[in-house]
């Protein structure tokens, strides 16, 4: 099972204009507070931290709690002069890791 | 009057009053919340994107895809509508899929409710989107629906409680502090809330069963194929707008 | 209606064996965040005011003028902390949108901090609605 994200970002991008950026990412976000169908606790799973980074550059990010829902969504406003690269990274426990990229097409 | 003018008389006033008459039935989706109603709206931030965009993976891979077959699945637009369906017995659409994956694929048939399963019911369902439930009709079916109203009309469980008792009689109503929905099959597969994933009817079903402490049927038993033949009848003609989300 | 569903609600307090988080855990977390404590402000909250379904509630916090971070607090939860957001020169409008946990009704805080320093706060009052029949 490949798809572990999900990136909306508009077609066409206007030099200078605000688009919005919308990432998901699959993950139970499990908060550590529910039990199995055994009734043994389950244990604690949760993404930290996601970055957004504009050609390198930091522009968005998060810190995450086990109070964001499973798959967290977060979408959020950036702007960018000229064509770029978006980086999209996703960090946490157990050692879950996650990154994509984008091509920003601005004109 | 002239006696032969009258039939085509009471026809016309049949007719007349059939069309007068109100679809009084309502998807769940009108009755949730705005902020509910918009995240199945907006494919952007709709929940089951992960599961959609899985089930297009899953469509294109293999030397035996469903791509290899069906090309696209744009092409079985109008396919979900005419579930449930009578074929070699009566099979549902998760059940086709997997009878497909067997049969054609020749590979293991998933657990239900598995991962994969919900992402490809998503996708072919999808297809289907805005156009009207019209399952199909037949010897087997119509005897299948008339079993599938006997269970939803007949009290079951330690809480002695029947479909219709919710979901007829008392849908617009509230269960603590829900709304009681009219049971409308239109969205399925569903994200719900509750779940925090996407599920079956049949998912549906069984967790009912469970809450008016009944015995739970197991996964594409009789009954619970009988009852999804009824409730699609029961929602025929609605727009199809899955996947759904409910809370 | 609304009443009715907030008496039921919070009368049918949900049994979590954990701790809740109390007002000073709260006001620690915001400090620990802003680095002091806030003092009243203009915020945009957008959140349904009578939720069907507390797993996933969409929430969208807006500032009115450009900041440096933007965070989200509950002070009934069992932990005060929900997301804390950190922008930097190429975003557009000082705003995020997520879909959060609720564990019950209560008045959600919204956190903003200023490249100057400043820091300011608003809240939000939510109903949450909890399931009639939950599956095992």
């Amino acid at each position: 099972m490949a798809t572990r994200a999900v990136i909306t970002l508009p077609v066409a991008i206007k030099a200078g204009e605000p688009f919005e950026v919308r990432a998901t990412v699959a993950h139970a976000m499990e908060t550590g507070y529910r039990s199995g169908d055994d009734g043994a606790r389950l244990a604690r799973d949760l993404v930290r931290r996601f970055e957004c980074r504009l050609d390198g550059e930091l522009v968005f990010a998060a810190d995450l709690f086990a109070a964001i829902s499973a798959n967290p969504y977060l979408s959020f406003w950036l702007r960018a002069n000229k064509p770029a690269e978006l980086s999209f990274s996703w960090r946490g426990d157990n050692g879950f890791s996650h990154d994509e990229t984008r091509r920003l097409n601005v004109a | 009057m002239k006696a032969w003018l009258l039939l085509p008389l009471l026809l016309l006033l049949a007719l007349a009053a059939q069309a007068a008459e109100p679809d009084a039935r309502r998807s769940g989706r009108d009755t949730m919340s705005g902020a509910l109603r918009t995240l199945q709206a907006d494919d952007a931030q709709h929940p089951a994107q992960l599961a959609l965009a899985l089930g297009q993976e899953l469509w294109a891979q293999g030397a035996k895809s469903c791509a290899s077959c069906h090309g696209e699945p744009a092409t079985l637009r109008g396919a979900a509508a005419r579930y449930p369906a009578s074929d070699q017995g009566l099979i549902d659409l998760p059940g086709r899929i997997q009878r497909c994956r067997v049969r054609h694929q020749q590979q293991p048939a998933w657990a239900p409710e598995s991962e994969p399963l919900l992402a490809l019911s998503a996708l072919v369902a999808q297809q289907s989107r805005g156009l009207p439930l019209a399952p199909p009709r037949g010897a087997e079916l119509d005897a299948a629906a008339a079993r599938g109203q006997r269970l939803y009309t007949t009290r079951i469980g330690a809480l002695n409680l029947s479909c219709a008792q919710c979901h007829d009689e008392r849908a617009g109503l509230r269960l603590g502090g829900s709304l009681i929905p009219q049971a409308q099959v239109d969205d399925y597969p569903v994200y719900r809330l509750e779940w925090q994933s996407l599920g079956s009817l049949q998912r549906r079903l069984r967790g009912c069963l469970s809450g008016v402490r009944a015995k739970v049927w197991d996964w594409d038993s009789a009954e619970l194929l009988a009852l999804e033949v009824y409730l699609a009848r029961r929602s025929t003609g609605m727009a199809m707008q899955p996947p759904g989300v409910r809370p | 209606m609304k009443r009715r569903e907030f008496v039921l609600a919070a009368a049918a307090l949900a049994a979590l064996p954990e701790a809740r988080a109390t007002d000073d855990a709260l006001r620690a977390a915001i400090r620990a965040w802003a680095g002091r404590d806030p003092e009243a402000g203009a915020l945009k909250i957008e959140i349904a005011e009578l939720v069907e379904n507390g797993n996933a509630v969409p929430v969208r916090i807006a500032a009115s003028e450009p900041v440096s971070g933007l965070a989200l607090f509950t002070p009934l939860n069992p932990e005060p902390e929900v997301v804390h957001a950190s922008f930097g020169a190429a975003v557009a409008r000082p705003e995020f949108s997520t879909r959060m946990r609720l564990a019950r009704s209560q008045r959600i805080v919204a956190v903003a901090r200023a490249a100057d320093g400043r820091c300011w706060q608003a809240g939000m009052d939510v109903i949450v609605t909890l399931a009639a029949c939950v599956e095992p």
